[in-house]
Parts: C-alpha cells; sequence; structure tokens
C-alpha cells in the first residue's frame, strides 16, 4: 500500500506524459519577452520594401529607379536584372517549377515582387516604393482554371513554352502543371456503370489563406569578413531552408545559419520559401549589413501562400443499402502563376488519396490536374496534411449526398460503411495502411452526448413550422506524420526528424529537436515524454529548436508531425539512453542487467528491497563510474524514419439555425471528439482542438480570396478578409476516446489539425441539413449570410 | 520632415523622445525604445496585437501617431507586471493556457487588463463584445474567456482582501 502510494507520488512529480502541465514558454510570452523576428534588430540593419504589380499579366517595358535612389536614406533599389548575374532572379519551389524571385519581363499574378528597395528605416522605403516608375503593357489574364487548357487561353509562364515534360507528368497544354492519378481507373469505372446507386456532386473548395497574426518576414545577416550567413525568419522548416540557402548561394551549409526564432502562429504560412527572404538575403550578401524584410497584412494576404482551391467532384457507386462499392473523384487544382505547393516531393496533391476517408471502399480512383492561372502561388496546407481538408470535405460531402440520395440518415450510413475495428490495419483501395481506429465508438458517444434523436426530433417540428435547422455530421480519417522516406522527401531530403538528448552529470537534461514550435507547446510536451520514459522531472529538462546551428537536422513542424515523427524521436532517443542507463545501474549493483526491474525513476533489483539506483544516481555516475569498455557521458541521438503514417479520427457534429429573413447562420452547439491515440497532454489538446475548430469556422464561414476578371484580388485586408472575433465564435465542446498507434513508439498519433480538417465539412452538412428536406445536396463555401439568403432567395422560401 | 519632441509617462517612467510627425506610437515603442512586446499584425487597426493602455484607454498603437501621445499615460506589456510578481492577468493566461503562440498575446492581455477595470465582473456575453477587438488565431477564444474570468476573479478577491486589511 505504501508502496503504491510512494510510486504514485514518484509518477506525478515526474510531470510527465497524460498531465496537464502548465506551458514552460508563457512566462516569457506574457512579460513581453517572447522573440520573434521583426523583434530582432541588428547594428546597421537596412529595411527592404517591395515593389508590386498592380497587374495580373502584363508586361514590364521599363523600370525607373532614378527617384528612389534620389531619396536621402535609399541605399539600392534591386530588380530582376541586378539579381541574374548573381542566378537569383529566379529560385526553385518546393514542387518542381521555379518561381520569380523578382519579376523577369513579365507579372504574373497581382502583387507580384517586382523590385526590392532598400533604405535605412521602413519609413523610407515605403517612400521609395511609391517612387519606382514600372511601364507595364497589360496581357490578357487567365483566372478561370476552367479555362486554362483552352486552345486559345493565354499562355502563362514563357519560359516553360514547349517544355511538354513536366516535375510530374507529361503537360498536355502550356498551362498543364501535372496531371496525377491514383487508383485502378477501370475497375472503378465497370463498378459504376452497374452500381444500384451512383450519386456525383460538384464542389469548390474555394482559395483561403492561412492568415496567422504574424505575417512573414526575416532578418539575413552576411557577414564578409568570415563569410556566414545567419538568417532569422519565420519557417516551420528552418533546416529545409538552410540546404536550399546553401544550394541557391552557393555559401557551404557550415557557413549558413537559420533561426526560427518565436513564430507567431504558422498555420502553413511559413513552410515556403518567399521572394522577400531570398531578396534580404541576397541585399545582405552585396551590401555587407544586416536586412530585414517584414511583409505588411496585405502582401500577406496577396503573396505568401494560399491554401486550397480545388474544384472537385465526388462520386460513389453504392448498393440499395449504400454500402460504398466505389469512389471516384475528379479534381481541377487551380495552382496560380508558379507551382510552390508544398508537398513531399513525389506527391504533387499531396495525400489527397486519403480520400476513401473512414470507409471500407473496394476500389476507388482519383484524378488530378494542376494548372496555371494569373495568381499568387502557394498551395499550402492551412492547418492540415498535405491536401487531406480537401480529401476529407470531397468524401465527407459524397457520403451526404448518397445519404440523402437512398434517404438512409447520415450516421447510419457512415456505420453501415465504416471499416470495422477488426479490420485493423487496414489497407486502402489507394495505398496507404490505416493503423488503428474504432469508429463505431466513437460514432455512438457522440450521438448520446447530444441526444441526436431528440436533435432530429426538433429539427421534424421546426421543419413543420418552416424554420431552418441544420445538423452537421462528419466522421473523417486523417494521414498525418509524414513520413515514411520510402515514399516522403522535400527536395530530396527524407521527411524523418530528430531529437538529441544530452542527460548532465546532475540529472536535469537538454533536449534538442529538428521540429519547431508556432504555439503548440514543444517546449512543455516534449519533456513529458522524455519524463516518463527516463524518470526525470519535466521541470528539469529544457528543450530547444529552431537553431540550425544547434538542433538536429529535422524538416520541421507541419501536417501534425512533430509527435509522429519528432516525439516517436524523442522517445527513441530518451530510450538508447535508458539502455545505457541500465547497464551503468547493473554496473553499480553489481548485478546482471537481467536482474533489474524500472520503476517509475529507477532501477531495482528484483525481489531484493533497497537495492536500487534512480536515474540521477546513474547520471553522475555515468561521467565518473561506467562499466569497463564503456564511453562515458549520457547521451543519445535519433532520426526517426516512420514506418507508417498515424491515422487520427474524430466525430464532430455540428448544430445551426438558420434566420430566414437575414441568411445568418447561429452555430448553437458544436461537439468535437477526437481520437489521437495516447494523449501527452490533455490541456494543450483541447487548446489546440479549440484553436482548430475556430479556424475551420473561419473557412467555412466567411474566408476567401476572391479574384475579379481582371486578377484583382478582392479581399486581402482584415476588413475583407475573415478572421473570426470573439463575438462570432462558437462555444465548443469537446470529447474524445484513446486507440494509440500501434506503430508509434509511444501511440501517439497528431493532434492540431483534425479540428480544422473535421469541422469545415460538419458546417457545411449542417447548413446543407438546413435545407436537405427542401431538396438541396451542396452549397460551397463560404457560407457567409449572403450566400445563405441567396439560397433561400432561390428556393422562394421567405416568409 | 522635421521632427517633434515629444513627452509621455510609459510604465510609470517619464520618457522624452523626438519623432516624425507622421510616426506611429506602435514604431515608437518598438523601435526607438525596443519595448517589442507590443507587436504588429495588420497596420489597420483590425487585430489589436498592438493594443496599449493610453490615458485609461485600451487604443490600438498601429492607428495612433506618437505625436498623439504627447503628455499622455502609458502602459505596455512590458508594465503590466508589479513588484511582487505578475499581474493577476499574465498568472490567469497561464492558468487557463489562455495563449498558444504568444502573438495576440500581450496585446489581448492589455485589453483584458482595461476591460476589467471597465467591468469588474462581466458574464460571458460582456467579455465576448469586451474584448471582440482583438483577435487570436490559435486558441479559439474558449480558454482566453476563461483567462479574463479567472483574473476578474482573483482582482476581486485581492481587492477584498485590501479592503478587510
Amino acid at each position: 500500500m505504501g508502496e503504491a502510494i510512494d510510486k504514485k507520488d514518484r509518477e506525478a512529480a515526474l510531470q510527465g506524459m497524460g498531465c496537464s502541465r502548465k506551458r514552460k514558454e508563457d512566462a516569457r510570452f506574457v512579460q513581453g519577452t517572447g522573440r520573434y523576428t521583426d523583434d530582432i534588430k541588428l547594428p546597421g540593419m537596412l529595411h527592404a520594401d517591395m515593389v508590386r504589380s498592380p497587374y495580373a499579366h502584363a508586361r514590364i517595358k521599363s523600370i525607373n529607379k532614378d527617384e528612389a535612389l534620389a531619396l536621402p536614406g535609399v541605399i539600392a533599389v534591386l530588380t530582376a536584372e541586378d539579381l541574374k548575374p548573381l542566378s537569383l532572379h529566379w529560385m526553385p519551389t518546393l514542387a518542381g517549377d521555379v518561381q520569380a524571385v523578382l519579376a523577369d519581363e513579365k507579372v504574373h499574378f497581382q502583387y507580384q515582387e517586382v523590385a526590392v528597395v532598400i533604405a535605412e528605416d521602413r519609413y523610407i522605403a515605403a517612400d521609395a516604393v511609391d517612387l519606382v516608375q514600372v511601364e507595364y503593357e497589360e496581357l490578357p489574364p487567365l483566372i478561370d482554371p476552367h479555362k486554362a487548357l483552352a486552345p486559345d487561353a493565354p499562355i502563362l509562364r514563357e519560359d516553360l513554352v514547349g517544355k511538354m515534360e513536366g516535375a510530374h507528368s507529361v503537360r498536355k497544354h502550356d498551362n498543364h502543371i501535372f496531371n496525377w492519378q491514383a487508383g485502378e481507373k477501370e475497375a472503378t469505372a465497370r463498378v459504376f456503370q452497374h452500381a444500384d446507386v451512383v450519386v456525383s456532386q460538384d464542389m469548390y473548395y474555394h482559395r483561403v489563406h492561412p492568415c496567422p497574426l504574424e505575417t512573414c518576414g526575416s532578418v539575413a545577416s552576411f557577414d564578409k569578413v568570415n563569410g556566414h550567413l545567419t538568417v532569422y525568419l519565420t519557417s516551420q522548416a528552418p533546416h529545409v531552408v538552410r540546404t536550399v540557402v546553401s544550394m541557391l548561394s552557393g555559401i557551404p551549409e557550415s557557413k549558413v545559419r537559420i533561426v526560427s526564432p518565436d513564430i507567431g502562429g504558422g498555420f502553413g504560412n511559413k513552410v515556403g520559401i518567399y521572394p522577400g527572404y531570398v531578396c534580404a538575403i541576397v541585399a545582405s550578401i552585396v551590401l555587407g549589413v544586416p536586412v530585414k524584410w517584414v511583409e505588411d497584412r496585405m502582401e500577406n494576404l496577396s503573396t505568401t501562400a494560399f491554401a486550397r482551391d480545388y474544384h472537385m467532384t465526388g462520386e460513389i457507386a453504392a448498393d440499395k443499402d449504400g454500402r460504398i462499392k466505389a469512389l471516384r473523384v475528379n479534381v481541377l487544382a487551380d495552382h496560380g502563376a508558379f507551382d510552390a505547393c508544398a508537398d513531399p516531393s513525389k506527391f504533387p496533391a499531396g495525400l489527397m488519396h486519403i480520400c476513401t476517408g473512414s470507409y471500407d471502399v473496394p476500389v476507388a480512383h482519383v484524378n488530378v490536374d494542376g494548372v496555371y492561372t494569373n495568381k499568387a502561388p502557394g498551395g499550402v496546407a492551412y492547418r492540415c496534411s498535405f491536401r487531406v481538408t480537401e480529401a476529407v470535405y470531397v468524401i465527407e460531402r459524397t457520403m451526404d449526398v448518397l445519404a440523402q440520395k437512398l434517404n438512409i440518415d447520415k450516421a447510419e450510413i457512415r456505420r453501415r460503411n465504416f471499416v470495422r475495428p477488426e479490420q485493423f490495419p487496414y489497407d486502402t483501395c489507394l495505398g496507404w495502411q490505416l493503423d488503428s481506429g474504432d469508429y463505431h465508438t466513437a460514432l455512438d458517444k457522440v450521438l448520446y452526448a447530444v441526444d441526436y434523436r431528440a436533435l432530429r426530433k426538433e429539427q421534424e417540428e421546426k421543419r413543420a413550422r418552416g424554420e431552418l435547422m441544420g445538423i452537421g455530421l462528419v466522421t473523417f480519417t486523417e494521414i498525418v506524420g509524414a513520413g515514411p522516406s520510402r515514399n516522403c522527401d522535400i527536395l530530396g531530403v527524407g521527411m524523418f526528424d530528430s531529437a538529441e538528448i544530452r542527460v548532465h552529470p546532475t540529472g536535469s537534461v537538454m533536449a534538442r529537436m529538428g521540429t519547431i514550435t508556432q504555439g503548440q507547446g514543444h517546449q512543455t510536451t516534449y519533456a513529458q515524454i522524455i519524463a516518463s520514459e527516463l524518470g526525470i522531472a519535466s521541470d528539469d529538462i529544457s528543450i530547444e529548436e529552431g537553431d540550425t546551428d544547434t538542433a538536429p537536422y529535422g524538416l520541421g513542424t507541419y501536417g501534425s508531425r512533430s509527435t509522429p515523427v519528432g516525439g516517436a524521436a524523442t522517445a527513441v532517443a530518451a530510450r538508447k539512453i535508458k539502455a545505457k542507463a541500465k547497464k551503468i545501474a547493473a554496473h553499480l549493483l553489481e548485478v546482471s542487467e537481467n536482474d533489474l526491474d524500472w520503476d517509475v525513476d529507477r532501477f531495482k533489483v528484483k525481489g531484493v528491497p533497497g537495492q536500487e539506483k534512480t536515474m540521477k544516481e546513474i547520471a553522475w555516475a555515468a561521467y565518473n563510474d561506467v562499466p569497463e569498455g564503456m564511453e562515458p557521458g549520457l547521451e543519445a541521438v535519433d532520426y526517426y524514419d516512420p514506418p507508417n503514417f498515424t491515422y487520427p479520427y474524430g466525430v464532430y457534429l455540428c448544430v445551426v439555425d438558420i434566420d430566414k429573413d437575414t441568411g445568418e447562420t447561429s452555430v448553437r452547439r458544436f461537439y468535437a471528439l477526437d481520437d489521437c491515440g495516447t494523449r501527452i497532454n490533455p490541456m494543450i489538446i483541447e487548446g489546440q482542438i479549440h484553436g482548430g475548430l475556430n479556424e475551420g469556422f473561419a473557412v467555412a464561414m466567411g474566408q476567401e480570396l476572391p479574384f475579379d476578371k481582371q486578377g484583382n484580388l478582392l479581399g486581402n485586408t482584415l476588413m475583407d478578409y475573415f478572421v473570426p472575433t470573439f463575438v462570432e465564435t462558437p462555444h465548443w465542446e469537446t470529447d474524445y476516446t484513446v486507440t494509440p498507434s500501434p506503430h508509434h513508439p509511444i501511440g501517439a498519433k497528431g493532434v492540431a489539425e483534425s479540428p480544422h480538417v473535421g469541422s469545415i465539412p460538419c458546417f457545411t452538412s449542417a447548413i446543407v441539413d438546413a435545407f436537405a428536406h427542401l431538396g438541396v445536396t451542396h452549397m460551397d463555401m463560404p457560407h457567409n449570410a449572403y450566400r445563405v439568403w441567396q439560397q433561400i432567395q432561390e428556393l422562394g422560401i421567405t416568409e | 520632415m522635421a521632427k517633434q519632441h515629444i513627452t509621455f509617462k510609459l510604465n510609470g517612467k517619464q520618457i522624452e523622445t523626438l519623432v516624425e510627425p507622421r510616426e506611429l506610437l506602435v514604431h515608437t515603442l518598438r523601435e526607438n525604445l525596443s519595448l517589442t512586446g507590443t507587436h504588429i499584425g495588420c497596420e489597420s487597426s483590425h487585430c489589436g496585437v498592438c493594443t496599449v493602455d493610453m490615458n485609461g484607454q485600451s487604443v490600438k498603437s498601429c492607428t495612433v501617431l506618437a505625436v498623439q501621445a504627447d503628455n499622455a499615460e502609458l502602459k505596455t506589456v512590458e508594465g503590466l507586471a508589479e513588484a511582487d510578481g505578475l499581474h493577476e492577468v499574465q498568472k490567469a493566461f497561464i492558468e487557463e493556457h489562455g495563449l498558444q503562440c504568444g502573438f495576440c498575446t500581450t496585446g489581448m492581455m492589455m485589453r483584458a487588463y482595461r476591460f476589467l477595470q471597465e467591468n469588474p465582473n462581466p458574464s460571458e456575453e460582456e467579455i465576448r463584445w469586451g474584448m471582440s477587438g482583438n483577435l487570436c488565431r490559435c486558441t479559439g477564444y474558449q480558454n482566453i474567456i476563461k483567462a479574463v474570468q479567472t483574473a476578474a476573479k482573483n482582482l476581486q478577491a485581492a481587492e477584498k482582501s485590501v479592503e478587510h486589511v
């Protein structure tokens, strides 16, 4: 009894996995001593600002810098001509294309970078931007991706004319980027021909932007004497940036130091490498002084990293009972003017082929065509793993359409098609292996929690009275934690991740990872993993990330990969240390390793009470009393190459009431059950889920980057671009089940993106459901009041 | 442009400085005075990450000219903690996990600091409206609301104990 209490106390003292440990990063943030990129001020630092194109498609006839250069305080104005001798006027993208750093003879999208001004302060730089005179000859813009492959479409990329071998496939038109397919086309078509029921739904997943509150920026500092380049920048993947900068500049990687300091939100926006970063670096190399570039909000929304923009058709062939026989998905992907999507190299449409979702689908085919248009490049994963939000949206929407067609309840049709618990690990027909899940239990738990039957009854009564009430339901499965290096790399570097742990003689720990936190609380949670593995209190464990001079090489944080990959590396590195510690303990206790049992924070000799060595004692011994032949010290590094992705899942339910006069939607209830496997810190998980739900709400209900026919971006300030405030944001209810990943060292799957991925189709499902009894099967996002009001008008159901 | 001489009280300390007539207060704080706890998110008054306290009101320092702060009394996040430790608002944000990336947090706390003086015992609805000038992308607001409630409770308790003494 006493021993059990002692054990419990020792466990609690560690603050290891499973406890809601308060965050270690908060102390500096609440005091205003966080250090973000724009907070960095180096001696003699200059400021860069961009001259941008007012046109979506135009030829540059001339650029006159004279007036700008004459302004006191202006140091330089650089254009593509100036970067050409250095071969830096174009740069490679992560997707195998190239992107103009500064427009080379032509501009391809509105707000494209045309020239960069370097000045003594940001006010002078902004003044000088207005003084640079650029003469343009307008060209017909290509805005509608459906017209991109027409024979008479304006050709965008003159640098690619005639190059019909693209990075991912043969190109069938000068505006074509790639065709990519997964699954079995003919076999799928055969099933569709003979199916009892076929449904088909077109849907447009609109162009949005992650819009973190901190915009992108960098401070580059090149030391001409020793040839070292240091760059502070807002990057979710600093090591990848180091490799790219070294390749582009010719500076050896050992002399390039990239530092991601505190990051004010990423959400995918900060994965890419942007012209502004390159310009700051080039300017610093040329001028020999530090140069800062920080974009403003309009530049952020207009140029760096849009997301989505998928025109999709989802089709299901099923039997009369609603059991899926085949799935077909067709996508036209608008990639903008340069293919700068941030996907693993082999997957130009990301992991779109996770679109079989949580369902047992016998055969499927996915076809994606990517095209160029006169819009900004990007295609990032906005709070999701690569294109997983799109995949989940298409399957969940199409399931609803099938349910409606067969007049089967949308919970019931999902239950009938779920992969069953005994089928895991489950090989999908599109090539993934779902690691673990218990979808039925999760669904039942949610339906019970919200009293689904009562909600349906209420809805029936309201419908009879002419009121609009909708119930949305989504049962999604994600694919995160990219990924196994056999199929995942970025620019040829496998998508492993790393951890390096050092136990000091007095038993405290310093650990460094290749990932980088942006609010997820890595400094708190990684320490919890190490605490549980090594029996060292998490308060004695310091975590560092983001400085490529000190952290081991990693691919960074996005696609919910930190816990699945970096967290695994951390656990494995800790286990290497523990294995050595056990040898030392055996040596100290003069027994064989087999005689030892692990007990929270110490090794005990089996059956001999009191014969034990704590990790603290072992740490000390590691530096002065190790077994003969063993090297001293207690540290380990692990580069973890995951055997598989992880597959978190969830069941979300949303209840909305719609005002028939105004079209305004009120989200009465949002219930989110997530299963992310082993839970490291429930407080942080809940926080991540709240945030992801809110970003999903933003996308579904209002965010949009719309263009007019000339390619003018119509909403690039926070006046137009919807970021929900406290007032619009619904109250969130969260719940969970725990189904650990069998292949992950601690069974964790990653969590922060599920709520974004899962909530978006759930909002659409709820809103369409409010009109479903009137024959509506789908409404495109964003579901703002005006668009919903239009639907009401179209149906003629005003009072 | 001829610089203007201005003076203001900042976090209890008298400051004199020269600013351009067009200079924004947020730049004076961040660039001249190196107080980088006040952030910049939109430069158009929408996001509130630059919120500071000026003459007893919350203002968005990205759309206040530095010259407007002449003779003003200013408080920024750097002046929030007191000699005996963190302010109740700061403690409550940590306690309730009311922050993630930290970028909106400083402006958010400065608004909460003022809001709780305007309304010491707010309902959830009043918090949602009273704080609605400050955006957050990470938290979904729910834990910030909890933090403001916790801070309100603790501030009131502290006040009562002072009265009691």
